[in-house]
């Protein structure tokens, strides 16, 4: 792999970008691995990346089904931020968002990290409330956050419809300025890069059947490409978590349901921030194409279906078009939807499982693509040491058991 | 959108019925003997099936009664619906 660079870039200019080389290998699985990593989405590739890097731990292999970043990496709405108000949450996401903000250069890749802020809106005393003791919570862990009036926030997005006459008449606002958006393939494909370069086996359209142990230990899994021994085995699949636990013996408190988003045809720039609403459902921003990026709520039903039900757009865009009647006439273009594994404290589990030597990352829901790089430093320090890193520990899958929610379901709710 | 057979009214649209989570998950019957592993297996484990999965909805904007429904959670197509207390019918399975 060579280093992408201007001169890179000039010399493969030379004979017409014919002669660059493949990111990352595609090799056969080997018999045995010290890790396996179920699924090639960005958290599972950061877990590779940062067990080699952190830990040099490379006898590692990802095994993907489908594609790399094909599953929720490439299905968000790639808004990054880490104004979370419990002390394990931020602590977690603000990590995430310090690794995001080094993440080209560690990589070599340009994940295109743009810190164009992340907007809150209150449209009601009892959301401006929340908002102020949410930012109050942001300040004391040391995260960014303000708060703004109506006539800040109006200043701040001009576009946005400020009239005291609408149905939900905007109040105020919270402001976290280091928040933004990235690239979410390139954070799959610089993490996959950077991962197969020390050493990592990336197999995709390989699919786990099932997953092998004896005497409550881990041995391996069995693929659509033959049996892997492993000595560790870590489960990253997101929606489909519930399957793997059932194929490891064991259940989760975890409930799939799709989550759609769209985008609009591309206009020219006219919103250079994220516009978050809680109450009136609906989150915004413009890629650099031009395209709005709008997404809201989960569907109202379990389901594996990576589509969803019209009326929750028709709901997301009714909202759209309150907050920003200059949208009305914009034409959508593409509408997708991803699997998202929610828990029902709204918050990840991330360290052991009942199987010894079987490790699970799940539970992200609506909200995982901010995390990805945080989530895989934690994992990758669960998986090498076999205990959690303290920044995880909260997040284990035996707070079911003790009480011990973290609940975020504020922070999280639609915007998260 | 799905077109739900409410065993009460008839087919309606999906938007005026919620739904309610897993069906047929007792409350138990001595919940002080309970540990705290059964608790918690009680209030927060759940199948999360991807196939036939029963269901508890409720028809919120039109009779208001609850009712279960099977339905395949990878293809949405709705197998059964059938009244509360009922058993899932034959064919049909958990």
């Amino acid at each position: 792999m060579g280093n992408y660079s201007i001169f890179s870039l000039i010399k493969n200019a030379l004979d017409y970008h014919e002669g660059w080389p493949k990111a990352w290998r595609s090799p056969e699985p080997q018999a045995e691995y010290d890790v396996v990593i179920v699924g090639g989405g960005g958290h599972g590739l950061a877990t590779a990346y940062y067990l080699a890097k952190e830990h040099g731990i490379t006898n590692v292999a990802v095994i993907e089904k489908g594609w790399l970043g094909g599953g929720n990496t490439g299905r968000n709405t790639t808004i990054i931020r880490s104004n979370y108000l419990w002390d394990e949450s931020a602590a977690i996401y603000e990590k995430s968002l310090q690794l995001y903000e080094g993440l080209s250069q560690e990589l070599n890749f340009n994940i295109m990290l743009s810190q164009r802020g992340v907007l809150n809106l209150a449209h009601s005393l009892h959301d401006m409330r929340e908002l102020q003791r949410r930012v109050s919570a942001n300040l004391m862990n040391g995260i960014d956050s303000e708060i703004l009036t109506t006539a800040q926030v109006k200043d701040f997005v001009p576009i946005i419809n400020d009239s005291p006459k609408s149905r939900y008449p905007i109040m105020g606002g919270s402001l976290q300025r280091r928040a933004g958006t990235a690239r979410h393939d390139a954070i799959a494909w610089g993490f996959a890069r950077g991962a197969d370069a020390l050493g990592v086996d990336i197999i995709q359209q390989c699919e786990v059947t099932g997953i092998k142990q004896s005497r409550g230990k881990i041995t391996g899994i069995d693929t659509t490409k033959g049996p892997i021994k492993a000595k560790k085995v870590a489960l990253v699949v997101s929606g489909h978590s519930s399957m793997l636990a059932g194929m490891a013996g064991f259940r989760l408190p975890v409930n799939s349901y799709p989550l759609q988003a769209l985008v609009s045809e591309p206009v020219k720039p006219v919103l250079d921030t994220v516009v978050m609403s809680n109450a009136v459902h609906v989150y915004v921003s413009q890629s650099d194409k031009g395209e709005l990026v709008i997404g809201a709520g989960i569907d109202g039903y379990h389901g594996y279906t990576q589509r969803g039900s019209l009326h929750v757009i028709e709901g997301q865009l009714g909202a759209l078009c309150e907050l920003f009647p200059i949208f009305s006439r914009l034409r959508m273009m593409r509408q997708w939807g991803g699997i998202v594994d929610t828990c029902p404290d709204a918050s990840p589990i991330v360290g052991k499982t009942p199987v010894d030597g079987l490790f699970i990352n799940c539970g992200w829901g609506t909200g995982g693509f901010k995390a990805t790089p945080g989530s895989g430093w934690v994992f990758a320090h669960t998986l090498a040491n076999g205990e959690p890193h303290p920044l995880n520990a909260p997040f284990a899958l035996d707070r079911f058991t003790s009480g011990l929610l973290i609940d975020e379901h504020g922070a999280a709710a639609v915007a998260h | 959108m799905l077109l739900i057979p409410c065993p009460y009214c008839g087919e309606r649209e999906d938007s005026e019925f919620h739904q309610g989570g897993e069906a047929h998950i007792e409350r138990p019957k001595d919940p002080d003997a309970l540990s705290d592993a059964e608790w918690a297996d009680y209030l927060f484990l759940r199948d999360n099936k991807k196939g036939v999965y029963l269901e508890r909805w409720v028809h919120r904007h039109g009779c208001r009664r609850w009712f279960n429904m099977a339905r395949d959670t990878a293809t949405n197509e709705i197998k059964a619906v059938y009244k509360m207390g009922a058993k899932p019918p034959k064919g049909v399975t958990k």
